[in-house]
């Protein structure tokens, strides 16, 4: 990419809040998902007997199983935000950075 | 193109001689068995093979289409980059849900019930870290490797040979594991075809697919296996469900009630009689979901998509794919302890244990199908199982070759300077090569103890191919020494703790007790390749170190806006 076009999209106060935005939802979403997960692990590791705690007295599901499935569906929504936010808040300001610097 | 065309022809009637071969060889084995118990001679499984050579029929003609437009090494590597979010999402889906993860599941599920949740939960979370970190950039950097990504400022030989390395060990021990499985299946489900010939079915087909349809017949026989597997699964789930008059209560209970281990399979989060181990349990969970993020197979179908919105639909869609067949699996367990433990049909003898299967661990689902669906079903779901492990194994074989013949022959030997003709010459010498490897290490895996395997891929995966990823696209301080050092550490480290752990050193060498006692070495090896590579390269004050941070913007800008990104061949 020639030097200007570069330059122009480094010093575009526009193009270092978009990423600054994109990476911090990104990082926040990772974070979910690892503390969701680790928080799983830690319970698995630590506390087996408050997550294989049946969810009712007259129940034999233990509490582990819905917080699982929870894990793996909350998985697929966080990724429909990130995809959402990103086709529809980010690039389109991407576009017009690279406009703004190729014109 | 038309020697191709010859030549996929000739090779296409050999394969059928070959199969023409296996079957008057099938007539003769049916005879009268010399040794055992005078017993009739199991019939035919002619559902599964009639709709299994229906598999290969439609798979082996797109391979023919896939071949005309492969021209390019673009084609051949990415697919032209013309795949869709859509369909590489189901392509990845296909790539990632292999045979392990479909009879293995379900086979933990069966025997240890909800410990089977924890690899499922760790198997998937590893797709929205790969969504919120790499997936856009490592499309705009890379070209048709993910270490065409971690060489992009870095210098090519040192750093590229070590990420080759790490993709190799990957696949060709991911490889074995999927071929030895296959090789058990096919010679379970169809006892008349032999476990040598099953393993050369399968090396002969990938090598097919692969080498005459590169990546394009690859991302389709994924996306077909997808929608069979996905299909498949849903109507078994739907099965044990009706079975269960639609409610998970009754599935549950009636399961504690008829496993001989009663409610214990709510309890486990060990496998049932192992020892609460709360490090290995964090570690397995490190492990599986930094493993995932850093399997080469998976991270090259990043570059068949146009563009980095159709990198990141497609991590949407497969995190939903795996997501949801992953809670079917577990229904699938669980619909086994109700509907095929204790079956004297399925089981090896009911008075002793009701759980032991005929044909082995991997049982449970496979015979599911048929207390569900009859000789039929069974018969579909075993050719859906057996077109799994072909998916998997053509990605697996893609990658390989690729790090051979992109990483390996053409970047480091030839020092990025081969025609591209060249290249894809050798890369499809590759796949012959590792179609033929993967007979011969399949055939010479088939007694030996495997289960080792997940814990090696994974912890390499995870320990080596994803921090040093994650380190080249976000952090400007790598340097060449920092990637190689750090990436070593990983391989040599995880390859190490495995061998004097306690799967390889006490329970394959025999050896006494383990030196490290952990089988998942994940807690103590990715850290400390984490330490090496930011020590390593902050201590590196020479001159080509200063000009690898300098070019850090330039990657990051490309990273970040696509300008430069490799771009969809126009067909």
């Amino acid at each position: 990419m020639p030097e200007s076009i570069a330059s122009k999209i480094h010093s575009n106060p526009k193009f270092v809040k978009l990423c600054k935005q994109r990476d911090t939802l990104g990082w926040i979403l990772s974070l979910i998902v690892c503390v969701m997960y680790f928080g799983f692990t830690l319970m698995i590791a630590f506390t087996p007997d408050i997550l294989t705690a049946p969810i009712a007295s007259d129940s034999v599901i233990p509490l582990g199983m819905p917080l699982g499935v929870g894990i793996i569906l909350m998985s697929c929504v966080l990724t429909g935000i990130y995809v959402f936010k990103a086709n529809n808040t980010y690039d389109p300001i991407m576009k017009e950075i690279i406009e703004e610097a190729t014109k | 193109m038309k020697n191709m065309k010859t030549a996929l022809t000739s090779l296409v009637s050999s394969a059928m001689l070959f199969a023409a071969n296996c079957a008057s060889a099938m007539t003769v084995d049916t005879g009268p068995a010399p040794a055992g118990p005078p017993s009739a001679p199991p019939p035919v499984n002619w559902h599964a093979i009639s709709m299994f050579v229906v598999f290969v029929g439609v798979t082996l003609y797109i391979t023919y289409w896939a071949a005309k437009q492969t021209k390019s090494a673009a084609d051949f590597y990415a697919a032209g980059r013309g795949v869709t979010g859509f369909q590489n999402g189901l392509a990845m889906a296909g790539d990632y849900m292999s045979a392990a993860s479909f009879l293995g599941i379900a086979a933990l599920v069966y025997m240890n019930g909800f410990y089977g949740l924890i690899f499922s939960v760790g198997w998937l979370v590893g797709w929205p870290i790969i969504l919120f970190t790499v997936a856009e950039r490592l499309r705009n950097l890379g070209k048709y490797t993910y270490a065409d990504v971690v060489t992009f400022r870095l210098r090519q030989g040192p750093v590229r040979t070590m990420a080759a390395i790490g993709a190799l060990i990957v696949v060709v021990w991911y490889l074995i594991g999927q071929l030895v499985g296959a090789g058990q299946l096919l010679h379970t489900l169809v006892p008349q075809i032999s476990y040598r010939v099953s393993i050369t079915i399968v090396g002969i087909l990938i090598m097919l697919y692969v080498t005459f349809g590169g990546m394009k017949a690859t991302t389709w026989v994924q996306i077909i296996k997808a929608g069979l597997l996905l299909g498949g699964a849903t109507l078994m789930a739907l099965g044990v469900l009706a079975h269960e008059n639609f409610s998970f209560a009754k599935l549950f209970s009636d399961a504690v009630a008829l496993h001989p281990k009663h409610l214990d399979i709510m309890k486990s989060v060990v496998p049932i009689g192992a020892k609460a181990n709360p490090i290995e349990s964090i570690s397995l969970g490190l492990t599986l979901i930094f493993g995932t993020a850093g399997l080469p197979h998976i991270l090259m179908r990043f570059f068949t998509v146009t563009d980095s919105k159709a990198a990141r639909k497609s991590v949407m869609y497969s995190t939903c794919f795996i997501g949801y067949f992953y809670i079917l699996t577990f229904i699938i367990g669980f619909g086994a302890i109700v509907m095929v433990a204790n079956h004297p049909e399925y089981v090896v003898d009911v008075t002793k244990n009701i759980l032991a299967l005929k044909g082995g661990v991997n049982m449970p689902a496979i015979y599911l199908s048929h207390a569900i669906g009859g000789d039929f079903f069974l018969g579909f779901i075993a050719a859906v199982a057996f077109a799994t492990i072909l998916a998997v194994v053509s990605g697996l074989t893609m990658a390989g070759a690729s790090a051979l013949s992109h990483d390996l022959y053409a970047q480091v030997i030839m020092k990025g300077k081969p025609t591209e003709k060249q290249e894809v010459f050798v890369s499809k010498m590759s796949c012959i090569g590792f179609g033929i490897l993967a007979i011969i290490l399949g055939i010479a895996f088939e007694k030996q103890n495997v289960a080792y395997i997940v814990a090696l891929t994974f912890s390499i995966a995870a320990c080596t191919n994803f921090p040093i990823l994650v380190l080249s696209i976000f952090w400007g301080g790598l340097t060449t020494r920092g990637a190689v050092l750090g990436g070593y550490t990983g391989i040599f480290g995880s390859i190490g703790l495995l061998i004097v752990g306690p799967t390889v050193w006490t329970k394959i060498l025999k050896m006494g007790p383990a030196i490290f006692p952990y089988d998942f070495p994940t807690f103590v090896v990715l850290p400390l390749v984490l330490i090496v590579a930011y020590i390593v390269s902050v201590t590196d004050n020479s001159e080509s170190a200063k000009q690898e941070r300098e070019a850090f913007a330039a990657q990051m800008l490309r990273a970040e806006t696509g300008i430069g990104a490799e771009k969809a061949a126009v067909h």
